[in-house]
């Protein structure tokens, strides 16, 4: 331990200040910026969804009201 | 436009030599441009008003202006560039000389390359036989502003060279001007910082060969890469479009 | 040896990896950069030129460091994305610009909050400050232009443009700033240099630079596999992926 006490440690001979800034700075960043990530993945994979359901409604509408659809859209993966 | 406004490139086939096209080409926006005058003078004006700018809002004194007036002019030229460039292939661009450009059998590079020389002709080159006059409006001496000229003779083609680069990745989109000067400007540091250096350098009655050495290599370097980038460039916007 | 390169070209391999690869580098990250910090921070000994202020290096250098890798990893990714046309490579190069941005901004910040003890001022015109500075243009242009241009192909060849012409630039913008820098100021000494690092400076740092990649490389797969989610929605794979995690 560099500090003999735990307020050394935080007042840190004045520079506490500064370095607790850049410190608070940082962690807040990369946190709002992980949080920000994983939500995103998140509404990524609800927004797809809604689109699938969406798309299994209308089909479903579809063959209840008996329309003769011929055409259907196929999903063709390239891998 | 009309036909009169805005005459046709004429290369037809591959029978047409790669310095005959690139001849072409260059002396085709000579012509455009000097059938529309206003395009030339405004970035002329506007490096004028804005080294007039200065004086007037930092200080006219002789001692600050002196110190201060290589970076100005720089500056100011870098920024009247910088406004131009939208000019480059929009044009083009907009009436389908652009598509015919790309089309022709002669590499693209080749033929950017001699619309950025005439870009520079006509925009870069004005700027450095303006500056003397300039120099001496902001008092720096005669060795000063014979090295400033050379300084923005070599500089100002590097500029446009550069600036080819940013124009072609901006072509059609909205608003391409900010955009253009958000992508160019850190690239035009190095240049700016050389530019100004060897005309502080020669204020100090240093020897400037050598500096003066590094901006042509600077220009070398633009000379050779820049062309392809541009191309390339031009060859997306295009299929964006 | 094309077939391993094909594979991971395949945006649905590389979901898979991503997923089972992430945990770890979750974990490996965070475990790494508390240890280097907290090491750092209340163990290491003091330096004697700067005192404590010194600690803030614990994570300056980690940002400023992979703030620069990760330009360099892009252009080597928009070389892939130009020549081989590969959709992963332009995923990536999409990915991890705004954690580059963000990055290159702490990098800057903990300069800035860092020079006031030590210089005496908030800002100095100081060479790397400088190149940073203008490293985070950079990073602002290839976000503004990503984001103007509509057609998801155009966009990324445009922006692997972009990216090459500003890696060229980039040796000549640090070489100018220094030289620029040396013209216009009296040496002053730098931050980091220094003739020796005692182990228990230089232990820690490492470990923080370490765990600090290792979260980029999660931030990474986390951000692509969002990209890959919307750009392959029309794709069986996803959708079946999607209406898995529903049940």
């Amino acid at each position: 331990m560099a500090f003999d006490s735990f307020s050394a440690f935080l007042v840190m001979e004045g520079h506490g200040p500064y370095v607790w800034a850049c410190y608070g700075v940082f962690f807040v960043l990369m946190i709002a910026m992980m949080v920000w990530s994983v939500h995103r993945r998140k509404a990524a994979i609800e927004s797809c969804r809604r689109g699938y359901e969406f798309q299994a409604d209308r089909s479903e509408q579809q063959a209840a009201r008996g329309s003769a659809a011929s055409f259907t859209r196929v999903n063709v993966s390239q891998d | 436009m009309n036909a009169d406004v805005r005459p046709v490139l004429k290369l037809r086939d591959d029978t047409v030599g790669v310095l005959a096209a690139m001849r072409g080409v260059f002396a085709r926006d000579l012509k455009v441009a000097f059938r529309q005058r206003q395009d030339l003078l405004n970035p002329l004006l506007f490096f004028v008003m804005v080294v007039t700018l200065f004086p007037l809002g930092v200080s006219p004194e002789v001692s600050f202006l002196r110190e201060a007036g290589a970076g100005i002019l720089w500056v100011a030229a870098l920024l009247s560039v910088l406004l131009s460039l939208d000019h480059l292939f929009r044009h083009d661009f907009d009436d389908g000389t652009l598509e015919q450009l790309v089309l022709q059998p002669q590499p693209l590079f080749l033929l950017v390359l001699a619309k950025t020389m005439a870009h520079w002709v006509l925009t870069g080159l004005p700027l450095v036989i303006l500056t003397p006059v300039l120099g001496v409006m902001v008092h720096l001496d005669g060795n000063s502003i014979g090295v400033l000229c050379l300084t923005l003779l070599i500089g100002t083609p590097v500029l446009s060279l550069i600036g080819s680069i940013g124009a072609a990745l901006t072509l059609g989109l909205r608003s391409a001007g900010v955009l253009l000067s958000l992508l160019i400007i850190p690239l035009y540091i190095p240049v700016l910082i050389f530019g100004t250096g060897t005309v502080a350098a020669a204020a100090e009655g240093a020897q400037v060969g050598a500096y003066v050495a590094l901006m042509g290599a600077f220009l070398v370097l633009a000379l050779t890469l820049a062309p392809f980038a541009s191309a390339a460039a031009l060859r997306i916007s295009l299929s964006n479009g | 040896m094309w077939q391993f390169f094909h594979k991971l070209g395949s945006p649905k391999w590389f979901f898979g990896i991503a997923t089972r690869l992430m945990p770890w580098l979750l974990a490996g990250g965070v475990l790494l950069l508390m240890a280097g910090i907290v090491w750092g921070l209340a163990f290491a000994p003091k330096d004697y030129l700067q005192g404590n202020s010194y600690r803030i290096i614990f994570i300056h250098v980690p940002t400023a460091f992979i703030a620069q890798s990760i330009y360099i990893m892009m252009a080597v990714a928009a070389v892939v994305t130009l020549v081989w046309r590969m959709k992963l490579a332009d995923v990536f190069v999409k990915a991890v610009a705004p954690v580059g941005l963000v990055l290159t901004f702490l990098a800057l910040f903990t300069g800035a909050v860092w020079g006031k003890p030590t210089w005496g001022t908030w800002w100095i015109w100081d060479a790397r400050l400088t190149s940073m500075l203008i490293l985070l243009f950079l990073y602002g242009g290839v976000i503004a232009l990503d984001r103007a241009i509509n057609d998801e192909k155009s966009a990324a060849r445009a922006v692997a443009i972009l990216v090459l012409v500003g890696v060229v630039n980039i040796p000549i913008i640090k070489y100018s700033v220094e030289w620029w820098n040396t013209l216009h100021q009296p040496a002053t000494f730098k931050l980091t240099e220094k003739p020796s690092m005692p182990a228990d400076m230089w232990v820690p740092l490492l470990l923080s630079v370490l765990g600090l990649y290792l979260l980029f490389g999660w931030l990474a797969c986390l951000r692509m596999q969002t990209e890959i989610l919307f750009r392959e929605q029309r794709t069986r794979w996803v959708k079946d992926y999607v209406m898995a995690g529903r049940g």
